[in-house]
């Protein structure tokens, strides 16, 4: 099997100005924050980001990268709005694709299987169709529903952030909840996963069921083990949210300087 | 036994939440918020027992656990609802909201996305999240903590969660499932007239129709309502030394 693992510096050869990146997690739990940071480090620009979004939205919109998102919502769990998010809506800055929870899962579902839409009844005779007006209702050929066509999102590069995986790629989640992170994985042409920790095949499941197997390496382009590296959300069972972390955050954001000052020292920061 | 004459109006709150839940039977109670959170878990220790509870992250708990704690802290886990499942479990309709509110307007449609033009809000929020799948597929009542003008609104300015006209207005069987069930907010219980219009259904104890009135953004019907009722002692207690010792629910309702 190929050695996949990769240096976090080496994820600059990985993107262009103009991709659709996925970025795995959910609000402020298990983002590829080290993933991100090497993002915003590069110089790409006019990125089109789908997430269930937390700071990585955030930092991603402060920094001018995004040009599209498309989100469920974007919050920081415990804080409930990001700061950086919404000073980008409120100034009209960036694109928006703002779908139900369920239809967003459905557009993952829907890119993962190759399919050009999923149906649903999410988003019927509410508002994400009048601020979605590509979206298109379709017939059941059985009955007399109408059901919502969630066109499926294909990603270029999914971006997602595991506790195990082995050098080929087979990634391991060992908290409660595995998010969509396979679904991003499965509706990418490339995924690049950040773990806390590579280790040999088979010490995977040495101490945790084969259940918590959540990426096969199939859909794994590259490895980077990068211990820390969804900070400052949460990795459980390794670490928990850094409220400490995530006030600083929010608070940076109050004044221009605070927040280049803050936005500094964060890429600095050495995760590499 | 509590004493039954100091009861505060998030007391009231949480026990006409509660009353939300009666009949739910064996549904995933999803509760959004202290006083909603609170209800559910009274509900089911009372007069609503087969009710499914959840830790608030992705286990559900045979009893109820500890107010914003989740599994770790202690408790019997009873199944697994990550989050991808939540969205399986609403789509099946085994489920029954109670939901925040930005704005509502007299059909019940509610709002958490943003405030004013959505293409550069003046103010924006969360999000839609799931209200516009929950209200097509199961049972969605709204807990509003501090009830005004600027939350019950002529029209909501992006909806989020369907009203009854917007469903009723829909062709086809596909919002056969949608089904708005009360609004309880600081002040009193709302509910829905035949052609889907909000009314008062009771006014809390100490609350008079007028201010209401005052309070609300639109015209609204308050000729029926009767009084919210009172807590019993055997709720009270649980509320107050089992449910939420540290009086969380204080700090949501301020009146």
């Amino acid at each position: 099997m190929a050695d996949k693992t990769m240096r976090l510096a080496d994820l600059a050869s990985h993107v262009r100005s103009g991709m659709t990146i996925g970025i795995g997690g959910w609000g402020s739990r298990r983002k590829p924050m080290a993933l991100v940071r090497e993002l915003l480090r590069s110089d790409v620009t006019d990125l089109t980001v789908v997430t269930f979004g937390g700071p990585d939205v955030g930092l991603l919109c402060a920094a001018g990268k995004v040009k599209r998102l498309v989100y469920g919502f974007v919050s920081l769990d415990s804080i409930p709005l990001d700061p950086h998010f919404r000073a980008a809506r409120e100034a009209g800055s960036i694109e928006t694709t703002e779908y139900d929870e369920g239809m967003f899962v459905a557009a993952l579902r829907a890119g993962a299987a190759r399919l050009s839409f999923q149906p649903i009844r999410a988003g019927l005779a509410s508002d994400v169709l009048t601020m979605n007006p590509e979206l298109k209702t379709v017939a059941s050929p059985y009955d007399d529903e109408v059901y919502v066509a969630v066109p499926g999102v294909r990603m270029d590069l999914a971006l997602i952030h595991l506790n195990r995986a082995d050098a080929a790629g087979n990634g391991q989640y060992l908290g409660p909840d595995p998010y969509f992170d396979d679904l991003y994985a499965m509706a990418a042409d490339r995924c690049i996963m950040s773990v806390e920790q590579v280790v040999p095949t088979a010490d995977l499941t040495k101490d945790a069921p084969p259940q918590s197997l959540l990426v096969s390496r199939m859909f794994v382009s590259g490895v980077v083990e990068a211990p820390g590296g969804a900070g400052f959300t949460s990795c459980d069972p390794d670490y928990g949210r850094d409220e400490a972390a995530q006030r600083a955050y929010v608070d940076a954001a109050r004044d221009p300087e605070t927040w280049a000052a803050f936005a500094k020292s964060y890429l600095e920061e050495a995760v590499r | 036994m509590s004493d039954v004459t100091d009861i505060t109006r998030a007391e009231v709150c949480v026990v006409a939440c509660a009353d939300a839940w009666r009949g739910s039977g064996e549904v995933l109670a999803h509760a959004v918020g202290i006083v909603p959170t609170i209800s559910a878990r009274l509900a089911k220790l009372t007069f609503e027992p087969d009710l499914v509870l959840t830790d608030g992250d992705c286990f559900l708990m045979s009893e109820p656990p500890p107010l914003g704690r989740n599994a770790s802290a202690g408790g019997t886990i009873e199944s697994w609802a990550p989050f991808r499942r939540i969205f399986e479990i609403l789509a099946t309709g085994r489920r029954h909201s109670m939901m925040g509110a930005s704005q509502v307007d007299r059909h019940g449609n509610q709002n958490i996305s943003s405030i004013g033009d959505w293409r550069k809000p003046t103010r924006q929020l969360i999000g839609v999240r799931g209200a516009p799948g929950n209200t097509v597929n199961h049972r969605v009542d709204y807990w509003v903590s501090r009830h005004s003008a600027r939350v019950f609104v002529e029209a909501v300015d992006v909806v989020s969660g369907v009203g009854n006209d917007r469903a009723r207005a829909h062709g086809g069987a596909a919002l056969r499932f949608h089904d708005l069930g009360v609004v309880v907010t600081d002040l009193a219980v709302l509910d829905y007239d035949d052609a889907g219009l909000l009314k008062v259904r009771s006014l809390h104890p100490g609350v008079t129709a007028d201010e209401v009135t005052e309070q609300t953004g639109f015209a609204i019907d308050v000729s029926g309502a009767t009084t919210t009722r009172l807590p019993t002692a055997e709720e009270l207690e649980l509320i107050r030394t089992v449910l939420d010792p540290a009086g969380l629910r204080d700090k949501e309702v301020r009146r």
